[in-house]
């Protein structure tokens, strides 16, 4: 008893540290998403977990999202992948390879004003089923596709 | 301290086309070196790129990002003269911002 008491107080005077920077204007909103790194999200091994750890309950596949991406990759170490989104109001695009070690490979953040659309390249292990994992107006869709690899990329 | 970025931002239309080059390992933590020890991680985890004191786009990445990563986006807002700035931090703290004028389309 007396532990948990101990540890719902620390735990306590940790939350009001962080409420009190908030207020004193230490953290911004805006900036709180970039300086903090997700590592739980970036942990998971499998789409369904990394879908939870971004903070969905589940997710719908939409035909309203693109993903340009060659079908064959001969090397895995650089893949380019575009994906555009023509849900209204697309708040975040994340990109999952779903063999890679590790499931998440990038969470983009995309304020009013800006395109929902992206171009990056990214490694892939092994021929893969790519996600495009899109949430717009708070709700999560995908769309998926699969890249052959001739030529993984993570070397080992 | 790693070397500067290579950054394109033009108009288009009446948006900002941007095309970022960084210079980074992106080592996943996975590779082995020629003894056999493993390389440990060095890879970038968060980006931000601000145009006139706003965002126009955050990310965070994994050590599934290409090396030397490559990015590309739009934004509305922009004008020939603006300055766009990009930043980014890694895991070992190192960290880089750059900033380029926006050119004509």
């Amino acid at each position: 008893m007396h532990r948990s008491r101990r540890e719902f107080l620390q735990s306590g005077s940790g939350a009001g540290v962080l409420a009190l920077a908030a207020a004193a204007g230490l953290v911004r909103p805006g900036e709180a998403f970039a300086q903090q790194w997700n590592k739980a999200a970036f942990d998971t091994k499998s789409v369904a977990d990394t879908l939870k750890a971004l903070g969905g309950s589940g997710s719908t596949e939409s035909a309203q999202i693109q993903i340009t991406a060659p079908d064959i990759a001969e090397n895995g170490a650089v893949v380019p992948i575009t994906i555009e989104s023509g849900l209204a109001r697309t708040q975040t695009i994340a990109i999952l390879i779903e063999k890679n070690p590790n499931t998440l490979s990038a969470d983009f953040e995309i304020p009013a004003g800006t395109d929902p659309f992206i171009t990056t390249r990214v490694k892939m292990a092994e021929t893969s089923n790519i996600y495009a994992v899109v949430q717009a107006d708070g709700k999560y869709f995908h769309a998926v596709k699969e890249i052959k690899v001739t030529l993984g990329g993570c070397g080992g | 301290m790693a070397d500067p970025m290579r950054i394109r931002a033009n108009m288009a239309g009446d948006k900002v086309e941007v095309r970022v080059l960084m210079s980074h390992e992106m080592e996943t933590g996975q590779r082995k070196d020629a003894s056999g020890a493993i390389v440990p991680a060095h890879f970038i985890q968060t980006v931000t790129v601000t145009h006139a004191g706003k965002t126009v786009l955050s990310a965070q990445w994994g050590t599934s990002i290409s090396k030397n990563p490559f990015m590309h986006f739009r934004f509305k807002g922009g004008k020939p003269g603006d300055k766009v700035t990009i930043s980014w931090v890694d895991n070992k703290g190192d960290r880089r911002t750059d900033e380029v004028v926006i050119g004509g389309g």
